[in-house]
């Protein structure tokens, strides 16, 4: 077992945790907005949301770097008026795998909202409740397997991320250095068991969280339909 | 009680056409609308619910005033009193069925009475913890019908709610409809293609054809009887007579004729039920 094997994969988990938790409250508004909005300007954001699927991440890691150093007016403006440094700290990280995991939540939450029947919307306004009530009672109970996809995706995909995080985040224990970064760390330094035990974890975590979203959805289905 | 004018671009097959509807509904009326698929049945009742928001016109229900193009006056449809039957039913699939109904009621004074009742008098009350996925189309339609009802509407709009059903289920159905309307008097509107659904339950009936109404009035009494010629094959004892109709089919009928003589049969059409 590698020395900070258990602080590694705290970290590993909170960074995928809290990415899950704060991109279901940003993706659910976003993805209501991109299912339901007729704006001229939808394909646009849809783009610009779908974006981290096909770049790089050393090119969203490079720009975000960028933007959080004192060479940019957003970075100037986070150090000197808010004091907030972004590289190479925990919440920079955070905000690099909100970026980097946002269509792996939005996608499946869109999908979602469009397959609830369009005449479940309406029956819900002709009984008198709010967009808000319909969305709470009816649209989002309806969609379970689309939300548990989006969350399970994000964590999954947020618990295999190297290239965002090393760019902004560097390799700190104990900040920054996640699971998949101390695999690459120990391959270099030639430490092949301590490297496997971290992909072992990773491997299965992976694993039996998409067994568990494929066995709650196909009960989910049952139980509707 | 009812009093609209609406206007609205329709996409026909025959190409682009403005659907033009000027009605007035009296209070408890029964109005059935008809028409070929794509005369725009379903979009006037979509733009009285405000489902679709019309292109002109004015939508006047009592004293208040649902939509008017001039002032630009338009009430959503969560504001409107109105009850809607949808084609697919648009039962909720996560509620069951006493839930589907307080959802709708709730808000009501009185909306646990509000939904006993309505459980009662629609024969659901032993199906009220069943989701919709268990449910016959029979019971979903009437799951449906007490849901519109459940918010106690002024005006009650029903888009084909009987087409997806077979015949005695469908009939059943027309009863529980009549006596809906006679219950709780509401004004109603109802889409249907059947002849005869239309002659037992409406008041008035509006033809549509291409967006345009063709007629407005009384429902059409039952096809008039129809007559046939047809050949007198054999004289059998007790004077019945075998006769063969266009088409090949052999009858046996009450008359006097000699073989080889032609006569004329009236069909008439007995009511469905």
């Amino acid at each position: 077992m590698p020395p900070d094997y258990w602080q590694t994969l705290r970290l590993t988990l909170a960074l995928a945790a809290c990415t899950t938790a704060l991109l279901l409250g940003l993706g659910l508004p976003l993805a209501y907005a991109l299912a339901y909005g007729r704006s001229r300007f939808k394909p646009l954001a849809e783009a610009v949301v779908s974006l981290p699927l096909v770049l790089p991440p050393t090119v969203i890691g490079f720009y975000l770097l960028v933007a959080f150093s004192d060479s940019s007016a957003l970075g100037r403006f986070l150090i000197e008026k808010l004091g907030v440094s972004l590289n190479f700290t925990f919440p920079g990280i955070l905000v690099g795998s909100l970026v980097y995991s946002l269509p792996f939540m939005v996608q499946p939450l869109q999908a979602g909202f469009g397959q609830v029947p369009r005449s479940l919307r309406e029956a819900a306004y002709t009984l008198g409740k709010s967009r808000g009530t319909t969305l709470w009672r009816v649209l989002l109970p309806n969609m379970r397997p689309a939300i548990l996809n989006g969350l399970v995706l994000t964590f999954a995909h947020t618990l295999g991320e190297f290239g965002v995080v090393l760019m902004i985040g560097g390799s700190l224990p104990g900040t920054t250095r996640v699971a998949s970064i101390a695999i690459y760390d120990e391959v270099q330094s030639l430490h092949y068991a301590q490297a496997n035990a971290y992909a072992l974890t990773l491997l299965s975590v992976a694993f039996v969280i998409l067994v568990a979203l494929y066995w709650f959805t196909k009960r989910d289905a049952a139980r509707l339909s | 009680m009812l009093d609209f004018h609406l206007l609205k671009a329709l996409h026909t097959a025959a190409g682009p056409r403005t659907l033009d509807v000027r009605l007035t509904l009296a209070p408890g009326e029964l109005l059935a609308i008809s028409g070929p698929s794509g005369a725009g049945k379903t979009t006037l009742l979509r733009l009285l619910a405000g489902l679709d928001r019309p292109e002109g016109g004015f939508i006047e229900a009592g004293s208040q005033t649902w939509y008017r193009a001039e002032s630009r006056q338009w009430l959503p449809p969560q504001q409107r009193p109105l009850g809607f039957v949808f084609q697919d039913y648009a039962l909720f699939p996560n509620m069951t069925v006493r839930e589907n109904l307080a959802f709708a009621a709730s808000g009501q004074p009185q909306s646990a009475r509000i939904i006993s009742d309505l459980l009662e008098s629609l024969e659901l009350t032993e199906l009220a913890g069943r989701l919709p996925a268990v449910l016959s189309g029979g019971q979903q339609q009437r799951v449906a019908l007490a849901r519109a009802l459940a918010r106690r509407p002024r005006l009650l709009l029903l888009d084909e709610p009987l087409s997806a059903l077979d015949l005695p289920t469908r009939l059943r159905l027309q009863q529980v409809l009549a006596e809906v309307h006679r219950q709780f008097e509401l004004t109603t509107i109802l889409i249907s293609h059947d002849p005869a659904e239309i002659t037992r339950l409406a008041t008035r009936v509006l033809e549509l054809e291409l967006g345009q109404v063709r007629r407005l009035g009384p429902p059409m009494a039952p096809a008039a009887p129809a007559t046939v010629v047809g050949c007198v094959l054999a004289v059998r004892p007790g004077g019945r007579l075998l006769v063969r109709l266009p088409g090949g089919t052999n009858v046996e009928v009450n008359g006097a004729a000699g073989v080889g003589e032609e006569i004329a049969l009236t069909i008439d059409v007995a009511p469905t039920l």
